[in-house]
């Protein structure tokens, strides 16, 4: 064997030959692996510190969706002294307020679906092909991305009431494509520009029609960022309040829209304000929650 | 560029096109329409030529929203994107703390705006309100709804509640794409902290951080329906930023001609900044 | 410079490891002299990158100690042991130009700039990339932006050591042998400590005067190229040097001889009392083909240039055997085997016979 110190190849067979030990001092030891480069070891305190600054002004709306208005009003404290469901038992069930909840959730799932369905198709021209104004029409559309809804309020209102569509829920659903069709366009063509072109072509080669392949192929292919577009489409529409607000009267005002005005009329019931408040975060944080694994992966793409 | 030249994929990008025609276009003709048209009522409308505009741009209320418009995205950047990227740094990488942090952190996003607004005016309200309590009871002088310096802080940290998440998302996706190669390079030639962030972290994450900063740019810009619920524009016009002024103006006064020029050139200033960009997105987007 | 032990050392990237398929690294008690050029070679997945990063710090053994010339450094950081490491796809600082990437790893241990100077300059000359010093390293070529990886490793003259983790993966091939002969010229003028992984053994035999060769998780054998392919001392060594490898066929031991189905093969040594799976490893270049020995069929013979080589069935094994390019192959073809290339393995690890 060349080597002097090499014992036997069939390792941890024969002892090794100990060599002259210097320990470092524990202490040292711990400095060095604090010293440059390393994280220090309170990293985690700065998230904590965020996440508790996220949570606390949400803990206290649930905390007093849990209180009468008379401890509300009354008393200061961390949690109720006397619970009560009786806030959420007025939403559950007094129509005007429940149905909030049911036009909102239907105008939100109105607006996915036609946001998707039609950005499909045109994601797929922009990732596949060139075509005449093809750079300028995706700017076009990024444009309306960034829209102020502020100045589409009123020409929103006017046009929707020439064609009778007023307090309808697909009046907002229309509406929110403004801002969700070029987002769900956006994001779709990112996934769709990383499915190599070849399978495209051994689809077409194997004879595949173009709406087989479209379907079979390629859609279970970008199923992720359908649900990263889907997620984003359903998101803003279920923030958003000004048009929503400024396109329904009664029968398809969203629950946010409906919380204002009660608050308005009745003075203060701040409990089931409160309660109402929860309730809207609720569908948020389910669909957070559904989404977690392809949270870091949509805005990955770097395209929201 | 290995995309085939193909006008008949313009049908396949049409029904987007009727529909966003349908949704922006004709809206927007209609401001356009108001906005060079006098009117006395009864569906009557006068030419005015340029008239609104050149009232719009000698108007001191304009200029002061477009004021406080300017004044608090740039607060709101200064105080987002560094925050956004210091917390991005510091998440967990792996293990259960990933999802826990991205699914509470994602939470504010996806809280109706104005509910966001409501949570806000409770929090902070000194009768009820546990920030507005504890501010007084630390004998600092703390009411949004009298004093406009306060009216400004809560908006702003309201803000920053609501929307550092997303500088933090996006940072973060940049940050984990990152090879650990790069990271054990960086150990092995002795980098400090700072360098690692200056010279691999930084440029690594510089595409994403400037669609935050230009994203927060102009949310922040047309930010109305938050402010809304919680001031009211209040106290006076101190927290009466453009959009809010512009749905004052059209919604309230139904000032159309006036209310529609501002609406343009508050249009053309985002289409601007759209343009800067875009143009910039895709030089980055060459680059690599 | 330092000699590096390796006391002990395992490794496992899962939790509490127990079962030995656990632990990516079994145990591992080696040497590497001061000054030494070092291959670590064996197939991905062998550990020996696991083994690599043990030794600069980028990871932390979970069993055993590192010591580097008698200090115990297992707990120190990266920076500290004073290691240089290129690994496998090139690492350059984007926003710097070529001459600052090189200067990086200086700087951060405050050198002079004077003679950070003098050191990047040097080093720059060395890789040829001198012209390029003020562009930036972004606009680079994969090959400019590994000799920039390299170079980082070069420019610090006071390393403990240098490790390379397969740094000529992605260079263009005729510049393989410019970087790799580049990389023993150096190592003769500083006597740097080196150590280079790679799963090519063409690399590892050019490069290193003492080679490692891992398998498993496990060093199965430590020696000059000469005696990793005289003397393998596992049947992998064997088969994964040499190209063809080894010929290992399965035999019985009977006194001085070994029985191969029913053919008897006379051993040039009387084999010290071996029990269990025995076999019999012979390198091509040492079966020799003629018109007496064992009668063998010949399936196939491939012509690589210099000599050509001959696949056989020998009692329906298959065996390899290399050919003269003037010898010509008989009618009626039998082997048989050079007493002095004759080993012979007991459970896959050679018995040693005092040859």
């Amino acid at each position: 064997m060349a080597d002097a110190n090499v014992t036997s190849p069939r390792a941890g067979s024969l002892p090794a030959p100990g060599p002259a030990v210097t320990k470092a001092g524990s202490g040292d030891v711990a400095r060095a692996m604090r010293r440059r480069g390393d994280q220090s070891r309170f990293w985690w305190l700065i998230p904590a510190f965020y996440i508790a600054f996220l949570i606390l002004p949400i803990y206290w709306l649930v905390n007093m969706s849990f209180k009468t208005n008379q401890e509300i009003l009354g008393t200061l404290s961390l949690w109720p002294r006397d619970p009560t469901i009786h806030n959420y038992m007025v939403i559950f069930t007094d129509p005007s307020w429940y149905k909030g909840y049911i036009n909102s959730i239907i105008y939100v799932v109105l607006n996915t679906v036609i946001s998707i369905a039609v950005a499909l198709p045109a994601a797929y021209a922009f990732s596949r092909y060139r075509f005449l104004g093809d750079k300028h029409l995706f700017f076009w559309l990024l444009t309306n991305r960034m829209a102020p809804p502020a100045v589409f309020a009123l020409p929103f209102f006017q046009l929707y009431s020439a064609f009778g569509l007023i307090d309808t829920h697909i009046a907002v659903a229309l509406a929110h494509c403004l801002f969700n069709v070029p987002l769900a366009v956006w994001i779709l063509e990112g996934f769709m520009s990383g499915v190599p072109k070849e399978i495209d072509e051994t689809a077409y080669i194997d004879g595949y029609s173009f709406p087989r392949f479209f379907t079979k192929i390629f859609m279970p292919l970008i199923a992720s960022g359908i649900g990263v577009a889907a997620f984003f489409c359903f998101m803003f529409s279920w923030v958003e309040l000004l048009i929503a607000r400024t396109l329904t009267t009664t029968n398809a005002k969203p629950i946010s829209a409906i919380m204002t005005r009660t608050v308005s009329a009745s003075g203060l019931d701040w409990g089931v304000l409160a309660a109402a408040g929860v309730l809207t975060i609720i569908p948020g944080a389910l669909v957070i929650w559904f989404v977690r694994n392809y949270i870091a992966r949509g805005f990955a793409l770097g395209r929201v | 560029m290995d995309k085939t030249w193909n006008n008949k994929a313009w049908f396949m990008v049409l029904p987007v096109l009727l529909l966003v025609a349908f949704s922006a276009v004709i809206p927007l003709m209609t401001v356009v329409n108001y906005s060079v048209q006098d009117t006395f009522g009864n569906n009557q409308f006068f030419w005015a030529g340029t008239e609104w505009f050149e009232e719009m741009l000698h108007s001191d209320r304009f200029w002061q929203a477009m004021a406080r418009s300017l004044i608090f995205s740039f607060v709101i950047l200064a105080i987002e994107i560094p925050l956004g990227i210091v917390i991005a740094l510091n998440m967990p990488r792996s293990g259960w703390g990933v999802p826990v942090c991205l699914v509470l952190m994602a939470l504010p996003l996806l809280i109706p705006w104005n509910v966001v607004g409501t949570i806000w005016q409770v929090f902070g309200r000194v009768d009820i309100g546990l920030l507005g309590y504890v501010m007084n009871a630390l004998g600092v002088d703390y009411n949004y709804v009298n004093d406009p310096l306060d009216a400004w802080v809560t908006v702003i940290v309201m803000d920053v509640w609501h929307w550092t998440s997303l500088v933090v998302l996006l940072c973060y996706a940049g940050l984990v794409s990152i090879p650990d190669a790069y990271y054990q390079a960086a150990k092995i030639d002795g980098a400090s902290r700072w360098s690692i962030f200056r010279h691999i972290q930084l440029p690594k994450i510089r595409r994403v951080l400037l669609i935050a900063v230009l994203l927060r740019f102009m949310d922040s810009f047309m930010i109305y329906t938050e402010p809304f619920v919680v001031t009211g524009g209040g106290p006076g016009n101190s927290t009466t930023f453009l959009s809010i002024d512009l749905v004052k103006m059209a919604v309230g006064q139904f000032d159309l001609g006036p209310a529609a020029a501002m609406s343009i050139i508050y249009f053309l200033i985002i289409l601007l900044f759209s343009w800067v960009f875009y143009t910039v997105m895709t030089n980055s987007g060459s680059e690599r | 410079m330092a000699r590096i032990d390796l006391d002990h050392i395992r490794h496992a990237y899962g939790p509490n490891p127990k079962a030995p398929s656990d632990f990516a690294l079994k145990q591992v008690n080696h040497s590497f002299k001061d000054g030494g050029a070092y291959a670590l070679l064996g197939p991905s997945g062998c550990g020996k990158t696991t083994l690599l990063n043990i030794i600069s710090g980028l990871l932390h053994p979970s069993h055993g100690r590192l010591l580097f010339d008698g200090h115990d450094v297992t707990d120190l950081s990266t920076q500290e042991r004073n290691i240089a490491q290129v690994f496998q796809f090139p690492v350059v600082y984007d926003t710097m130009t070529v001459y600052d990437n090189l200067a990086f790893p200086l700087r951060n241990r405050g050198v002079p700039e004077a003679e950070v100077d003098g050191r990047v300059r040097e080093t720059l000359a060395m890789l040829g990339l001198s012209e390029r010093a003020g562009s930036r390293a972004r606009r680079l070529t994969a090959d400019d932006k590994q000799k920039i990886s390299l170079g980082r490793g070069l420019v610090r003259s006071d390393v403990n050591a240098i490790l390379f983790d397969e740094p000529l993966t992605v260079i263009d091939p005729h510049l393989k042998w410019v970087l790799r002969s580049q990389l023993k010229q150096l190592h003769r003028r500083f006597g740097y400590t080196m150590i280079y992984v790679t799963h090519d053994q063409t690399e590892a035999l050019t490069f290193a005067e003492t080679v490692v060769v891992m398998y498993d998780g496990e060093i199965v054998q430590i020696g000059t190229p000469d005696e990793l392919f005289e003397r393998p001392s596992h049947t992998f060594v064997g088969y994964f040097i040499g190209s063809p490898g080894m010929n290992v066929m399965p035999v019985e031991l009977e006194g001085a001889r070994a029985r191969l189905g029913s053919q008897i093969i006379e051993l040039p040594f009387p084999p010290a009392n071996a029990s269990g799976r025995i076999e019999l490893g012979i390198r091509p270049e040492y079966v020799r083909i003629g018109r007496s020995g064992l009668p063998v069929r010949v399936t196939k013979v491939e012509d690589v240039g210099r000599h050509k080589i001959v696949r056989a069935s020998l009692e329906g094994r298959e065996i390899a055997a290399i050919l003269g390019e003037d010898e010509t192959l008989p009618a009626d073809a039998r082997v048989s085997f050079d007493p002095v290339g004759i080993n012979l393995y007991q459970d896959s690890w050679r018995i040693e016979t005092g040859v």
